[in-house]
């Protein structure tokens, strides 16, 4: 049962998603003492607090954001830590390299905090790995059944279709991506023998990172060392479309890859030329599946579509709660940055 | 079907003007000719008449995709656009079809007209699995009728001149009033035009900017003709062959609607084209443009109603003058001759031309616009030609100063389009008695840095909501401009504007600066 000693796991309080009887909170956005960070996106990592423990593979893009000195304690997936009266561990949530579910267990009651998580593959990062749990902690960035992602085989040849034609006309392909995982994951599928491949520093620090680590991407050069763009492949963070440092490229198209673009309309209000629907969250039936095979008795449901998927959820004899974690800019709205 | 979705996602898929009228001009010389003829209807913005109510649809989409209705309202407020949402929610297509377009209307789509609601679904339904997802799409779009893709008229005029070799201007004429698309009207329109092709034919409506900098720049006053800005229903009245025809400017064949002015058709010469401004008119002088609402709502025209609003024509221009087009003459050679050819006493309306010596003595009668019932000048230079569509140069209208209001952000609701997802639907309160009630609605007027800051205001302030209605925290005030202003008995405030849209976010002013009802019902007129 969920609630076998009266108090639950986990709460819910100023700081974020707390574990009184482990004294560590999850993701918090407020600085606290101990913080368990499933991976390493702004809205998830927050820097401030005294010690983080993370995933192995998230180390150095933790470390990236947390600062140089905070001690950061990191685990292999699977292994096993004991933390006040729990039993901690860290498993791949397959969203972005280092990602991670974060279960809990005391006294064989478990609950898994999926943290984002995808159920698709990525070259970049270790798969999600599903777990059976009592109470399961689920994102719902993309929980709306017309979220529904194509084959990523499909899209990145979209992607090559679309940088050749591009080539045909003399012009640059610029690829919006998040500099954090999608861009990674973009990069170790396209073909680098279509032409040169450009990117943003704040990819290019990613992309340092991960290579690190073994994973293998397609070479890329740092824009600010590039001078002729037609052709080129331009990797860059969506902030960058529309300013200044677009500009350089002369003759350009503009693309972003995010599971947003599944909408037209998100695509043409930030006038992009083409949107490319790639995403590190789960889609609709990927969440389904997801809660499905964690058999929890309940679901708590934070972050994006929360409503709908708890009420599909509850309509379908789950129990299912909404959760209102304070994942920013995560809420109802999609905001491409945010969860990507 | 492959072709025109592939057009329409490739319209979709770029910014760029050129490349849009080039992957137009590529779609019609490849297309058959009916196709042809078919994109062009569609691309323009014409639609069958309403083939089936859009709820049936859904309730088709929402059982195809096994969810519950209220599941599909949620898709539709982050979609914003209804044949998407039911395209997004189709299981994965199996295949996709190769059948022309001209098979998928006349064969499939406008058939579903004619027949009862179950065999529409059965038939809307084989339809969505013979289809891809792109090609669902485009045929939910020509179903719901809501065809729009990035694509202007003028875009599509560009094309058709490229693959006919002729001007723009020629194509958007022989493009106005009542054609069929078939493979005969396409080989017509790319050939020299036949005379009387359509008896009823209009000509382009010429429109105006609104005059930007200051009149003076205009020059010399003497060289321009001034006219009252009326604010009724633009048309054009057409006689040709003992048969008279009303245009509205939004393409709408509206002759039915106005008896007075067929029977003004009737005392016109032979081959007359009038362009001008229809409005209810009594004792000299406009009525509030309500009361032509209050005629146009009404499928019969009972006596009482047409004694109440008669119509006139107030007429400016003259485009077609015994039997032959006179666009390319100078306006005052064309003012002349309307004046000359227009019936004493009968409902045409010339245009008053405004007399002055300076433009500040027009600035001062602009002042007064208000209490003449315009909305302010029009300025025409005398040399001019009758153009095509909206230019820069010769036509300006000189607006007077909209009214306007500070106002309190009480409702939003998510926007459609390119806006989908965001609240950008606005209502706005104003104080009447310690309350704030509901004034106006508006969508228009903010840039989309500040749409940004309300939407995640409206997210974080929400006290209530009414379906996809947020009801939030009155705290954000906003000037509202608004054209025009009448006592409403259908509004909650008893005040109906037009036009509304925010000239300013008040960031200076607290809810309890906005205005109250008493200072705007003092600006009725």
């Amino acid at each position: 049962m969920a609630n076998n000693r009266g108090v639950p796991l986990l709460e819910l309080d100023p700081n974020g998603l707390y574990c009184a009887a482990g004294d560590f909170y999850i993701d918090p956005w407020g600085s606290v003492g101990r913080a368990v960070v499933t991976h390493a996106h702004s809205d998830h990592a927050t820097p401030g607090s005294q010690a983080y423990l993370t995933a192995r593979d998230g180390e150095a893009v933790l470390r990236a954001r947390v600062g140089p000195e905070v001690p950061i304690q990191a685990t292999a997936y699977g292994e096993e830590l004991t933390m006040g009266g729990v039993r901690i561990s860290l498993h791949p949530a397959g969203h972005v390299l280092g990602s991670a579910q974060v279960r809990i267990e005391r006294g064989g009651e478990v609950w898994v905090v999926s943290g984002d998580y995808k159920l698709a593959s990525d070259p970049t990062c270790a798969p999600f790995e599903p777990l059976r749990c009592h109470v399961f902690v689920t994102e719902s960035t993309f929980g709306l059944p017309i979220f529904r992602w194509p084959d990523a085989s499909q899209v990145i040849s979209a992607i090559h279709a679309w940088w050749r034609a591009n080539q045909q006309l003399r012009r640059a392909s610029v690829l919006f991506a998040h500099p954090l995982g999608k861009a990674q994951r973009l990069l170790a599928c396209v073909d680098p023998s279509v032409g040169p491949i450009y990117t943003h520093g704040a990819v290019e620090r990613m992309n340092h990172l991960y290579r690190e680590q073994g994973i293998v991407l397609a070479p890329t050069t740092h824009a600010a060392a590039g001078s002729r763009w037609d052709g080129a492949l331009i990797v860059a963070p969506p902030s960058c479309h529309g300013t200044a440092w677009e500009r350089r490229f002369g003759e350009f198209s503009t693309a972003f890859a995010s599971g947003w673009m599944r909408i037209r309309g998100t695509r043409r209000r930030r006038s992009l030329d083409r949107g490319f629907v790639i995403s590190d969250h789960a889609d609709w039936p990927g969440l389904l599946r997801a809660v499905e095979e964690t058999r929890a008795d309940c679901v708590w449901v934070t972050h994006g579509y929360r409503a709908p998927l708890v009420r599909w959820l509850a309509e379908h004899g789950q129990k299912a709660l909404a959760v209102e974690a304070h994942f920013e800019g995560e809420r109802d709205e999609p905001v491409e940055e945010a969860g990507e | 079907m492959k072709d025109f979705a592939e057009l329409y996602a490739a319209l979709d898929r770029t910014t760029r003007t050129n490349d849009k009228v080039a992957t137009l001009i590529r779609y019609l010389k490849a297309a058959p000719p009916e196709d042809a003829a078919w994109a062009v209807h569609f691309l323009i913005g014409r639609r069958p008449k309403r083939l089936l109510p859009s709820r049936r649809l859904a309730e088709w989409a929402v059982e195809e995709a096994g969810i519950p209705d209220w599941l599909f309202g949620e898709c539709y407020q982050a979609v914003g656009d209804f044949a998407e949402t039911m395209a997004l929610l189709q299981a994965p297509a199996a295949t996709s079809s190769d059948r022309p377009l001209r098979y998928w209307v006349e064969d499939r789509l406008l058939p579903l007209r004619d027949v009862d609601d179950q065999t529409r679904r059965a038939r809307v339904v084989s339809a969505w699995r013979e289809m891809d997802e792109g090609q669902r799409f485009a045929w939910n779009k020509l179903i719901t009728g809501e065809f729009r893709v990035g694509v202007s008229q003028r875009l599509v005029f560009r094309a058709v001149a490229e693959v006919a070799g002729t001007t723009p201007e020629a194509v958007a004429h022989r493009l106005m009033g009542e054609w069929q698309p078939t493979a005969e009207f396409w080989r017509q329109l790319l050939a020299e035009d036949a005379p009387n092709a359509d008896l009823s034919r209009p000509y382009p409506f010429c429109l105006a900017y609104p005059l930007e900098g200051s009149v003076e720049a205009l020059g010399d006053l003497g060289a321009w003709q001034v006219e009252w800005k009326y604010d009724g229903i633009r048309a054009q009245l057409i006689r040709r062959q003992w048969q008279t025809f009303i245009w509205s400017r939004g393409e709408e064949l509206v002759t039915g609607r106005f008896p007075e002015l067929q029977a003004l058709g009737a005392l016109l010469p032979e081959g007359t084209v009038i362009d001008g401004e229809i409005l209810p008119w009594k004792q000299g002088e406009p009525l509030p443009f309500g009361q032509m609402q209050r005629r146009i709502g009404r499928k019969v025209l009972g006596p009482k109603i047409l004694a109440e609003v008669p119509v006139v024509l107030v007429g400016f221009d003259l485009l077609e003058f015994q039997g032959e087009d006179v666009r390319s003459r100078p306006l005052a050679w064309r003012r002349a001759e309307l004046e000359k050819l227009a019936p004493p006493a009968s409902a045409l309306v010339l245009s008053p031309v405004v007399e002055a010596t300076s433009w500040e003595e027009l600035a001062r009668l602009r002042q007064h616009a208000r209490a003449r019932k315009v909305e302010g000048f029009m300025l025409k230079r005398l040399e001019s030609v009758y153009r095509v569509g909206r230019r820069r140069g010769d036509w300006w209208k000189w607006k007077i100063e909209p009214y306007s209001v500070d106002a309190v952000l009480i409702y939003a609701q998510p926007g459609t389009g390119r806006r989908a997802g965001l609240f950008t639907d606005y209502t706005f309160g104003i104080w009447d008695n310690g309350k704030l009630v509901p004034f106006a609605k508006a969508y228009s007027g903010l840039d989309d840095e500040e749409i940004r800051q309300v939407d995640a205001f409206v997210r974080r302030n929400t006290i209530e909501k009414f379906g996809p209605v947020h009801a939030v925290k009155p705290e954000l005030v906003f000037e509202l401009a608004f054209e025009g202003i009448q006592a409403s008995p259908r509004h909650h405030s008893g005040i109906a504007v037009r036009f509304p849209r925010m000239a300013r976010w008040r960031h200076d002013k607290k809810p309890e600066d906005a205005d109250t009802i008493d200072t705007i019902r003092a600006l009725l007129w």
